[in-house]
């Protein structure tokens, strides 16, 4: 049939002369090829103990930000959980107790909050959603564990460290 | 009989299985390590440094492997398969000369387990058996994948015999003696096979990795295309024993190749070398220049597997038959005449 | 220690040659055919006839008994899929074996023990000696042995080959 656009090329296969029906001289090349990667430098990291960087805009693990005073961020008010496709998020909240207020900044807080990081997909609509700026994705890679309960993330895990005072 | 005689015979070939067997363990090593390193990898590292403990690591999980015998199968011989695979596999290292004589004691100890004049017909011999381990292996295990792989191997097997035989006999032609320990001293110095016969050695070659099951001819285990091959249905340690008698064959079919085409233990200025270090380690260096050849060889047999695609059925039974065999022919009847020309004048 | 060698052997090749006949399976029985041809080279060697005994291994157990493994793992012969023997069949069996067993019995008795035949020359097994007497006195036979091999295999290809069509 007539091509219409004209772009298709017909590659010509020609039978092979003698000297290529030989094979030997392709192969020697062949093992040329293969003989110079030898030499070049392996692009494999030694994961563990090698990292490699993230790019800037890697979604890792998640975690629940402090303000300047090191009192937590997150106001426990579901937006997050909601915005989750994966429903990976829940969350119990509480008020805050008038002692506590050097550790919460809005006066109900998350009391548990669990992320688990089999159902998660790291989409970062939880970031988005956030509007207290409470939850970011900036942590490494999940590690991997042996137990499906080990992977559910409490506060444990996800509350960054607190300020140290100066 | 003289238990002199008995005592170094059995030394001999206790080390020579002892060598196999450590040099076949770390022919797999070697193999993830220049394939990692071809395709510009880093290859197996984690087990003891770079990685060296990694062939034992493998050998303990093949031994704590399950075991299952195919409720169907033939028993017995689906036992003798794999011990028939390795025994053919170890036993060409007997006739073959892994050094001068050494000198003990005043003894000559010939560094050959034995010199039958007829070594050559004798590693046929042993690597014609070494289809029984592949045939009774496929067959006993009740599988029709396995029995046509099994067909299929051991056709490829007898067929590039054929083309092995026949350029060997060009060889033997020049060398008119059947006894490698012969051949490897014709050889002395510079005087390689190779440089007279450079076809047959290529058709040898190209048949002992046929032989060996070897890419670009490994159509016998390839998994994913023709289901596994002959030990489909093995598991565990006989599983283990046939990938093994694969590195043993190897090894062995190296150490023919330098032994009938690149002179064995000779190496150039040997003479000059001799002259100077006492008989005894005139020897070893012999010897480990034969290694080094054989390493060599076997490094070459890794580097094609990673150049070469593999063929297919036909494409191999072509080669081998129009193509081989043929050109084996060729070179007997051009050797026999430039020979006949030669001792004319 | 040589007698005593070819005794076991020879035990060993007519225990397996029986197990030929016996066993039921077909793959057994070429097993242990091979086997036998096993002990037949075993037999070579004690005579000296080493060039014998290594093609006896190369071309009996390693080519000739392959073909026939080839064949009968094909064929998946087993006691279900075996025909039913007719009396009449039977009855001629049984017929043949006894002219066998006659046969035998009186060639048995006709038999003396000669005395050991004595080689001029040992070593006439060996691959040098085989090959002059070969290739001098019995250059004829050997070749036209050759060309009678020749003419077996030229017939297997042209019974492979397919007859070519003619158009019409």
């Amino acid at each position: 049939m007539e091509s219409l656009s004209n772009k298709k090329k017909v590659l010509e296969q020609k039978p092979l002369n003698l000297a290529e029906r030989m094979y030997l001289p392709a192969i020697v090349k062949g093992l040329g090829t293969t003989m110079s990667h030898f030499f070049k430098k392996s692009s494999t990291i030694k994961y563990p103990e090698q990292q490699r960087e993230f790019s800037i805009n890697w979604r890792g693990m998640h975690s629940l930000k402090r303000d300047e005073e090191g009192k937590e961020r997150c106001t426990a008010c579901g937006l997050c959980a909601l915005s989750c496709p994966a429903e990976a998020i829940t969350m119990i909240a509480a008020e805050r107790k008038p002692e506590e207020k050097a550790l919460y900044r809005e006066e109900k807080y998350a009391a548990v909050y669990e992320i688990n990081m089999l159902r998660c997909i790291f989409c970062g609509l939880c970031e988005e959603a956030c509007p207290k700026e409470a939850i970011y994705l900036d942590g490494p890679i999940v590690p991997s564990d042996y137990l499906r309960k080990d992977f559910i993330y409490g506060k444990d895990k996800l509350v960054e460290a607190p300020l140290e005072v100066k | 009989m003289d238990i002199n005689f008995v005592i170094e015979k059995f030394a001999l070939v206790t080390i020579l299985f002892a060598i196999s067997l450590v040099i076949a363990m770390y022919s797999t090593y070697a193999e993830r390590k220049v394939a990692a390193f071809l395709q510009d990898r880093l290859g197996p590292d984690r087990a003891g440094p770079f990685g060296i403990l990694q062939p034992l690591a493998d050998g303990l999980k093949m031994f704590m492997k399950e075991e299952i015998i195919p409720s169907n199968a033939s028993k017995w011989l689906f036992m003798v398969g794999p011990g028939l695979a390795m025994l053919c596999a170890c036993i060409g290292t007997a006739v073959i000369p892994w050094g001068q004589d050494l000198t003990i004691n005043g003894r000559a100890v010939p560094l050959q387990v034995t010199d039958i004049n007829v070594g050559v017909l004798y590693l046929f011999g042993v690597v014609s058996l070494g289809v029984y381990g592949v045939m009774i292996g496929g067959w006993a295990s009740n599988n029709k994948y396995s029995l046509l792989s099994a067909i299929r191997a051991a056709s490829q097997n007898i067929s590039y015999e054929v083309a092995m035989g026949l350029s060997i006999i060009a060889l033997l032609l020049m060398t008119n003696t059947l006894s490698l320990k012969e051949i490897v001293a014709q050889q002395h110095g510079w005087h390689w096979n190779v440089l007279y016969q450079p076809l047959g050695f290529i058709i040898f070659m190209v048949c002992s990795f046929a032989e060996t099951n070897r890419a670009p001819f490994d159509l016998p285990e390839c998994e994913t295309e023709l289901i596994g091959g002959y030990h489909t249905e093995y598991s565990s340690m006989k599983l283990g024993f046939y990938l093994f008698a694969e590195y043993i064959n190897m090894f062995v079919s190296s150490a023919v190749m330098a032994t009938l085409y690149f002179g064995g233990y000779n190496y150039p200025w040997m003479d000059t070398v001799a002259a100077h270090v006492s008989p005894n380690v005139a020897a070893l260096i012999g010897t480990g220049v034969l290694f080094i050849k054989i390493f060599a060889f076997i490094f070459f047999f890794m580097w094609v597997r990673w150049t070469i695609p593999r063929f297919r059925y036909d494409q191999l039974m072509n080669l081998g038959w129009k193509t081989l065999i043929p050109l084996a022919i060729a070179n007997i009847i051009i050797t026999g005449i430039v020979i006949a020309v030669v001792n004319k004048f | 220690m040589g007698t005593s060698v070819f005794y076991f052997v020879a035990t060993l090749s007519i225990i397996f040659s029986l197990m030929v006949i016996f066993s039921k399976n077909p793959i057994h029985s070429v097993l242990y055919l091979i086997l036998t041809f096993f002990t037949f080279t075993v037999h070579y060697v004690l005579l000296n006839a080493q060039f014998l005994a290594v093609v006896n291994f190369i071309v009996y157990m390693g080519a000739i008994m392959v073909l026939f493994l080839f064949v009968l793992m094909l064929l998946n012969l087993n006691k279900e899929n075996e025909p039913n023997k007719t009396a009449f069949v039977k009855i001629l069996g049984v017929i043949a074996g006894g002219c066998l067993i006659v046969t035998l019995v009186g060639s048995l008795k006709a038999v003396t023990i000669n005395s050991p035949l004595v080689l001029q020359n040992p070593n006439l097994g060996l691959v040098k000696n085989l090959g002059k007497e070969l290739f001098g006195p019995f250059m004829l036979p050997f070749e036209l042995s050759s060309i009678l091999l020749l003419t077996a295999m030229v017939g297997a290809v042209l019974l492979t080959k397919k007859e070519e069509k003619t158009n019409g």
